[in-house]
């Protein structure tokens, strides 16, 4: 598993699981759609991702679907990282 | 034709008799919440219609008929009864929208009890404010919450119960008890306390902009407008099949969410699920939904997946659309008509008034953008800021001001009957919100009248906000103030100064973001925040938030004469 897609997984427990949720997280778990993280949440996701990986991820292009899994999230980083 | 004909005959000699008379109440009777939407419509002959159909975001699905939730609401109230839970007693639901808290809530009802529900992504703080005020007894929740409840459970003496509906074989704490709904002996006879038309139902809690929140207390009356309103403004029918997108955690979900569909004997679809336009427009389809009770943020979010996704779903079910909790801009009504070939109708009331207040009806010409006209046997008008009285030069705006004579209205807020007198002036009811009325009757919504935010349609106040702010070990003062947001009206915007060995960073920002979000709620999480050198005071130091909020909307200040100047 590459390390952003690592740093992301691990940052979603940390932030927005709590601690006596022991269900499976994995680069496919739907967060938006699984009611993990709602759709004020993101921002804080957003800003993570952007202060992390040094870029800026238009609002446009913050969609729930964009962010609906790490690995769309994953995606959705390197379209913006080039 | 909808249910409530022509409204202009309706508001004729109206009176909430007639509801009374078609739910079989005559004043002094008993009447109970729960008993009438579950007992009477199997009284009816509707049991073995179904009630409920709840689906997740896993796609996991149960049916419940309205015997099912008879039942069921039984064997929750005889399990709060054993554990000692008596009339008046306040229980909390903090649940995600799985059938437990639907069905838990008329289970409560039903035993005298006081429903206390609370949306399930407030932070232990946040639950704690409201626990704590309510003196609650008992709460009823999920293993994945739980964290939050032991979190703060010492500080809480008087809560004698925490119930677990997912307890599983995991270990459990002192005070903690399991409930399998599904496994435990159904109740199939059940005598409810006998409440009267004045006993404590819900215990909604609200935000103002002063103080913590407040507990809304209704009453088991509340039932004769939320029936009423539910079938004329909703226009639920026999053969209906209703979504509310409200959670029970807001009075939305409850009024309309439980009590208006099932005392009018309808089925509804409850998604337990995050927002997808995609999987909610599978989700109309599926369970043909004909009648749908939305949010402007939520409408908003399926603009912007535009109307093409909506031609590759069949929603020739839906046949009338409602939205509530802010103001429904022209532009989504407009966009609604062309999406859905109808448009949504706009709603205005709130955690007070218990049901709709002011609407745009079935059969009445909607004015993209206006919030309607008021309910029939709804006395409303706009009143001036000073001696409170009926403003009537048109175009003018004022304060929305209702004539307190409805079922619904809270009789008091928890603990701070100061609070409640304070919304009553020279005998109008003041909803805190401002308007125009136009020559032909329709009310135009112009703004807050203080400085609580209205952020995705549901009201956040600004000193819990604040509160939680100070108790970051970098804030050393705070303001919380509403700013601008296409999608969702209002978010909130924090404006803080730092205490000494603090510098502002993104590090910083992002720490104090997710400060708030998990004391508090994903709502309350300021979306943005300046680190300023100071904040606007008054000379006596009292934060001036109008000043922060006029800048953020580009408005003019107003009259700074009594600011302090740093």
């Amino acid at each position: 598993m590459d390390e952003l897609t690592k740093s992301v997984l691990e940052y979603v427990r940390r932030e927005y699981i709590e601690e006596d949720d022991d269900r499976e997280l994995t680069e496919t778990t739907p967060l938006i759609s699984g009611g993990i993280v709602d759709s004020f949440s993101m921002v804080s996701l957003k800003r993570f991702l952007e202060k992390k990986n040094g870029i800026t991820i238009p609002d446009a292009d913050a969609s729930p679907e964009a962010f609906d899994t790490v690995k769309s999230i994953v995606a959705l980083v390197h379209r913006f990282k080039k | 034709m909808g249910n409530i004909g022509t409204y202009e005959d309706r508001c004729k000699d109206f009176s909430w008799s007639l509801s009374e008379q078609e739910l079989g109440y005559k004043p002094g009777d008993a009447i109970n919440i729960g008993w009438h939407c579950s007992d009477r419509i199997c009284n009816m002959g509707k049991g073995s219609k179904m009630a409920l159909l709840w689906e997740n975001h896993e796609g996991k699905t149960k049916q419940y008929t309205f015997d099912n939730v008879r039942v069921l609401s039984n064997t929750i109230a005889r399990f709060l009864e054993t554990l000692g839970i008596r009339q008046g007693q306040r229980v909390c639901l903090f649940l995600d929208r799985v059938p437990e808290l639907y069905i838990g809530f008329l289970g409560i009802l039903k035993l005298g009890a006081v429903a206390q529900p609370l949306f399930s992504a407030f932070g232990d703080e946040s639950l704690f404010t409201r626990l704590n005020n309510a003196d609650t007894t008992a709460i009823i929740t999920q293993r994945k919450h739980l964290a939050k409840v032991r979190k703060i459970r010492d500080q809480l003496p008087n809560l004698k119960h925490i119930i677990l509906v997912d307890a599983g074989d995991g270990p459990l704490k002192e005070r903690e008890v399991p409930f399998d709904m599904e496994k435990e002996e159904p109740v199939e006879k059940f005598d409810g306390y006998p409440t009267l038309a004045e006993t404590p139902s819900v215990l909604h809690y609200t935000s103002g902009t002063t103080g913590q929140p407040k507990g809304a207390q209704h009453v088991h009356y509340s039932l004769i407008s939320q029936y009423l309103t539910t079938k004329w403004v909703l226009d639920l029918q026999d053969d209906d099949i209703y979504w509310c997108n409200a959670d029970p955690g807001w009075v939305t979900g409850t009024s309309y969410g439980i009590i208006g569909p099932w005392a009018n004997g309808v089925t509804q679809a409850v998604l337990d699920a995050g927002f997808s336009s995609e999987k909610w427009y599978a989700f109309i389809s599926k369970y043909k939904i004909s009648i749908w009770y939305s949010a402007p943020t939520a409408i908003r979010l399926l603009m912007k997946d535009g109307k093409e996704l909506v031609k590759q779903f069949d929603l020739s079910c839906l046949r009338h659309l409602a939205s509530v909790g802010e103001p429904l801009n022209a532009e989504a009504v407009i966009w609604s008509r062309e999406a859905f070939n109808m448009p949504f109708h706009d709603t205005f009331w709130q955690t007070e008034t218990g049901c709709i207040m002011i609407s745009n009806y079935p059969g009445m010409e909607v004015k993209p953008g206006s919030m309607g006209k008021p309910f029939p046997g709804i006395t409303a008008t706009i009143v001036d800021p000073v001696k409170y009285e009926p403003i009537t030069m048109l175009g003018a705006a004022g304060l929305i001001a209702l004539k307190p004579n409805w079922p619904s209205l809270i009789r008091t807020y928890h603990n701070n009957p100061t609070g409640y007198a304070s919304k009553f002036k020279n005998g109008w009811y003041l909803t805190g919100d401002r308007a125009s009325i136009d020559k032909d009757g329709y009310f135009w919504f112009q703004g807050r009248d203080d400085d609580v935010i209205n952020t995705g349609g549901h009201l956040v106040g600004p000193f819990e906000i604040e509160s939680a702010l100070l108790e970051h070990p970098a804030v050393a003062e705070s303001a919380a103030v509403a700013k601008p947001d296409p999608v969702n009206m209002e978010v909130v915007k924090a404006f803080v100064t730092l205490k000494p060995g603090f510098m502002p960073s993104d590090d910083l920002d992002l720490e104090i973001m997710n400060f708030i979000r998990k004391r508090l709620s994903p709502l309350a999480m300021p979306q943005e925040i300046a680190f300023v050198d100071s904040l606007p005071k008054t000379r006596s130091g009292k934060i001036v938030r109008r000043i922060l909020r006029a800048q953020e909307f580009n408005e003019p200040v107003g009259d700074i004469s009594s600011i302090m100047n740093d």
